[in-house]
């Protein structure tokens, strides 16, 4: 008579158990996501928490009372006007800012991937905004649109009254005409990363087939940069809603009367300078739920089924 | 497997939040404590230079008790830099750089300490700066902050630009509201200048500190913009002042847009609203100075302004606070005050100025009108919501006197209104 004996099965240890049978893996990743708590994570969650209490910033071991006041916050922030007015000026900026940054990033891209010449200086020419401090480039744009600014020079009968910037109409389109030009050359070298993977392959079939140039881009390149597109449309909305430094600087704090305030701006304004970190944080919340909301819309719409 | 992702999360998740909370703590220190010590002064380069060497006397004189001085660190604002410092727990002891304006919030955050509550810090406020002192009292009629030097603000006219357009650049004839917009009219039209008078008119809340304010404190005899928790403009003074300004705007006499030098010193405007430091700072300009202007012109002498103070905050983060109010005492002695009027220009908020430094102002006549300002002067409101009530008053003032986009009256009664609320609020 034989006996099988089977082998018992192996013990696993504890410490196993909790690390997974590759340790190494979560080691490395870990700093990421150490910076990934601390940076967005938890800050994010702490102002949630903020949001719905009655909160100030204190002093360490400042005995302050910090009780739970639901919805007050909230209400308080959406009652005001220059809130409300805000998300209005911010919703401007992102419906003129979004579709011009994708569709000039594109079109410049596909030029710059095709010339020959001077290709080095131009992808660098669009780049320099970029990488240029705000507050600089801002003084450059104050020169060129103020009152007697070239623009308004240039135009001459046809220049907006009152001008650009403290025009309640003109102000807010201004200010994105500024920062899709400022951000543009970061969107054009993602689309030229893009580019680079479409096969050269299908722009000669597209060729054989009879397509001309302005086909070949519509049937070929457009949907061959689809996730460069979503990425695009993702980042430009993200960075769009946090816009602060244009109208703190260029329209001087949000004007003219509020017309160029944004979220972030009377966020600032609240939080920081006023004492009201918690109704500060309230807006910041809506904010993020409402970016959220459109990113998802975006990837919904734009994405496909990627 | 979720469970063992869950643990791990977990893990990381209390590691990250023990590390954020290793801030270092706060207070600590008690008045009876003496040692070394850090003080933060503005960066500006007359006040380094006074900074310097009013640590540099005192460091010789205690060489147990040594103070390192160092200029505030950037950021937006001073203000944003302290309530950080504060919440940070590491405020040093003095900063020679406090806005009235932030006082209330940082005492409400327990940053500062309450002079008052030492045996001799309101007595010493008070026989220092006289009765300029009491407007710096909080609501409770304690100090929270030491009053220590101002920056009365006058108008400063060109007079090249004064003459070219033909009016007598001595005697210029700015002192009634009917007077000063002939005047600005004139040097518009005929002076070569761009506006007559182009104060910064951006949203920010401090920014009415410098048009509205000066004229309205000349208006009332020094009246404060809130009394008693009741905004006080919405009358026939505030009006007066708000329509002299809307006149301005929409006749083309003041600039609706900001400019990105200095519209004074480029010549592109006749008229300034400013304070002492402007002296040294407009050296190439051949200026005059005048009161603020009111509805029917009354003596200099009699003439209130804004007065633009800069205040010591005592930080409640501080260890030694025996040394710290030592060298708060040291710092604003007679013989360091001469030295800030010296080195920057800018007057120790002392009560008889003119008479306590009497050489100074003979020596530097220039000054002699500020100095004399100086003693009567309003500042901005104590407590809490002090910004937020200047934001409510700014909002409603861009929107109607400078973009006459509302009523006058009207957006000075909302404005008044909110300021109202707002002072209700804890």
């Amino acid at each position: 008579m034989t006996t099988l004996i089977e082998n018992p099965p192996r013990p696993v240890g504890r410490a196993r158990r909790i690390l997974g049978r590759n340790p190494l893996g979560l080691l490395f990743s870990a700093p990421y996501l150490i910076f990934v708590i601390a940076v967005f994570a938890y800050p994010l969650i702490y102002s949630i928490w903020i949001s719905f209490h009655d909160f100030f910033f204190t002093a360490p071991g400042f005995e302050a009372d910090r009780p739970f006041v639901g919805l007050t916050n909230y209400l308080t922030a959406f009652q005001d006007p220059a809130v409300i007015r805000s998300f209005g000026n911010v919703g401007i900026f992102l419906l003129i800012n979004v579709p011009l940054t994708v569709v000039l990033s594109l079109l410049l891209a596909s030029g710059l991937n095709r010339i020959v010449h001077f290709r080095t200086f131009l992808r660098v020419a669009y780049y320099v905004p970029y990488v240029t401090a705000s507050v600089a480039v801002v003084a450059i744009w104050l020169f060129l649109f103020n009152g007697d600014g070239l623009v308004n020079t240039v135009l001459g009968p046809l220049a907006p009254d009152p001008s650009w910037l403290i025009n309640s109409t003109w102000a807010m389109p201004t200010i994105a005409f500024f920062v899709t030009w400022k951000q543009l050359g970061f969107y054009i070298l993602l689309y030229l990363a893009a580019l680079q993977g479409i096969p050269k392959e299908l722009y000669e079939s597209a060729s054989t087939d009879g397509a001309g140039p302005i086909r070949s881009f519509f049937s070929v390149t457009v949907p061959g940069v689809r996730p460069a597109t979503v990425l695009v449309l993702l980042v430009s909305t993200v960075t769009g809603a946090n816009l602060f430094t244009e109208p703190y600087l260029l329209t001087g704090g949000g004007g003219p009367d509020g017309a160029s305030a944004s979220p972030v701006l009377i966020m600032y304004q609240k939080g920081l300078q006023q004492g009201q970190p918690d109704v500060a944080a309230a807006i910041g919340v809506v904010l993020v739920v409402l970016v959220l909301v459109v990113a998802l819309l975006q990837n919904r719409f734009a994405g496909g089924r990627d | 497997m979720k469970k063992r992702r869950a643990v791990a999360a977990a893990a990381l998740i209390v590691g990250a939040l023990a590390l954020t909370a290793c801030s270092r703590g706060g207070s600590g220190g008690s008045p009876d404590d003496h040692g070394p010590i850090t003080i933060w002064y503005s960066n500006n380069e007359q006040e380094v230079a006074w900074g310097k060497q009013m640590v540099e006397a005192w460091n010789a004189e205690h060489p147990d008790e040594k103070v390192t001085g160092q200029e505030i660190p950037a950021g937006r604002s001073s203000e944003e830099v302290i309530g950080a410092a504060i919440t940070a727990g590491n405020a040093p002891c003095l900063i020679y750089n406090t806005a009235p304006s932030a006082v209330g919030q940082f005492e409400k955050a327990g940053g500062l300490v309450d002079i008052s509550s030492l045996p001799d810090g309101a007595e010493y406020i008070e026989d220092r700066s006289g009765e300029l002192s009491t407007q710096y009292q909080n609501a409770d009629g304690d100090y929270f902050q030491i009053p220590w030097k101002s920056n009365p603000v006058v108008i400063f006219y060109n007079k090249d630009i004064f003459e070219k357009a033909g009016l007598d650049p001595d005697d210029p004839q700015l002192s009634t509201y009917a007077d000063f917009l002939a005047a600005s009219k004139t040097v518009v039209e005929k002076g070569g200048a761009d506006y007559a008078i182009w104060p910064a008119p951006t949203s920010e809340f401090f920014q009415m500190q410098f048009d509205f304010y000066p004229l309205y404190a000349a208006q009332t005899g020094g009246k404060l913009v809130v009394e008693d928790g009741k905004a006080t403009f919405d009358d026939s003074a505030g009006d007066g002042v708000g329509e002299f300004w809307s006149t301005l705007y929409a006749d083309g006499l003041a600039g609706q847009e900001k400019y990105t030098g200095d519209a004074f010193g480029d010549g592109k405007a006749a008229m300034a609203i400013v304070g002492p430091w402007a002296v040294s700072v407009y050296d190439g300009v051949n200026w005059g100075s005048v009161p603020v202007p009111t509805h029917d012109g009354i003596p200099a002498d009699e003439t209130y302004t804004f007065s633009d103070a800069k205040n010591i905050g005592f930080y409640t983060a501080c260890v030694n606070q025996g040394t710290a109010w030592d060298v708060a005492k040291f710092s604003t002695s007679l013989e360091q005050d001469e030295k800030l009027l010296e080195t920057t220009g800018q007057m120790p908020l002392r009560a008889d100025l003119l008479d306590t430094f009497p050489d100074y102002f003979a020596a530097n006549p220039a000054y002699a009108e500020f100095g004399d300002q100086a003693a009567r002067t309003v500042d901005v409101p104590a407590g809490p919501n002090t910004v937020q009530m200047l934001q409510a008053f700014r909002d409603e003032w861009s929107q109607s006197v400078i973009f006459g986009g509302k009523d006058v009256t009207q957006a000075l009664a909302d404005a008044a209104a909110k300021i109202d609320d707002i002072a209700k609020q804890p």
